[in-house]
């Protein structure tokens, strides 16, 4: 791998790293507010 | 309407705010200005040549690191506290750490892939290599010990004294690099009266941190607000079981 593969990896890395946790807490967040009425939401 | 068609009929209400959603935007556009920039615009190095490129990305994560972190230690003060005694604290404490380390662990990966172009080795125990990732270990540690079980407060009392303990490694690690030899260069910005940073490679660093401190608190809010439904799930299930119990016993 030659330095472009290492920069395009670096950046890569950052940005799926940070849209799979974003994802994940969107999905879990959905996932749980089907438990929980609007009204128990503040933030609504 | 139940909760359930609530949630499906605007699943954007879940945990976002019309706040949260303009930051998402604003935070989406500073990504692409950002990438535009690092990968494009941005001169290269006298002494590094492209491998610079990697700093834009690189610095940041390790900034919102130490930011996420620090906020978790004042959190975990703000719970500890009688007065400020909330969940919501502990909460954010907790939401803060997870950030952090996904942040911290961003910045070995970078900062390897950097290391192996500029010094040959994509990992050296190097004083400040060694001290981060003895601070990625720790706060690894702090989100194991919140998920120990017990109440909500017991979680909190024991993860907000161990976020207090935890943040004093984060000067540790920021001193390293003045403190021991090391491989790993001072800071080129911070606390440097003297910068010789091309302009349009330090306006690309400052965007950088911008650009990721807006993440950060898109991530926050979000994950915060996670938890809080956690917590609220949690607790309608220990009123269920508490209820059942009864009606056995009656």
């Amino acid at each position: 791998m030659d330095d472009l593969g290492f920069i395009v990896a670096s950046y890569a890395v950052t940005l799926v790293a940070v849209g799979l946790f974003a994802w994940s807490v969107v999905r879990r967040s959905r996932r749980l507010a089907e438990q929980v009425p609007p009204e128990d939401r503040p933030w609504t | 309407m139940t909760a359930s068609t609530a949630t499906r009929g605007r699943p954007d209400r879940v945990t976002g705010t019309p706040f949260t959603r303009a930051l998402g935007i604003a935070t989406l556009v500073g990504i692409v200005w950002l990438t535009w920039f690092g990968l494009f615009v941005t001169p290269a190095d006298v002494n590094q040549g492209e491998s610079v490129r990697i700093m834009y990305a690189h610095v940041p994560g390790a900034w919102l690191a130490y930011l996420a972190f620090i906020v978790t230690a004042v959190s975990s003060a703000a719970y500890l506290w009688r007065r400020t005694r909330s969940l919501t604290w502990d909460r954010i404490a907790g939401a803060s750490a997870e950030i952090g380390v996904l942040f911290m662990g961003i910045s070995l990966v970078t900062g390897s892939l950097w290391g192996r172009l500029t010094w040959g080795t994509f990992w050296t125990w190097d004083a400040r290599l060694t001290t981060t990732a003895f601070l990625f270990v720790t706060y690894v540690g702090y989100l194991a010990v919140r998920n120990l079980g017990g109440t909500h407060h017991q979680r909190a009392r024991r993860s907000a004294v161990l976020a207090l303990l935890a943040v004093l490694e984060i000067p540790l690690v920021h001193f390293s690099v003045e403190l021991w030899n090391s491989l790993h260069q001072e800071a080129s910005v911070a606390g440097n009266t003297d910068v010789t940073m091309d302009g349009l490679m330090l306006f690309t660093l400052f965007l950088g941190v911008i650009v990721f401190t807006l993440m950060y608190v898109w991530l926050l809010l979000h994950r915060q607000r996670a938890l809080a439904l956690q917590d609220l799930v949690d607790d309608t299930g220990l009123d269920l079981a508490i209820a059942a119990r009864r009606a056995e016993v009656g």
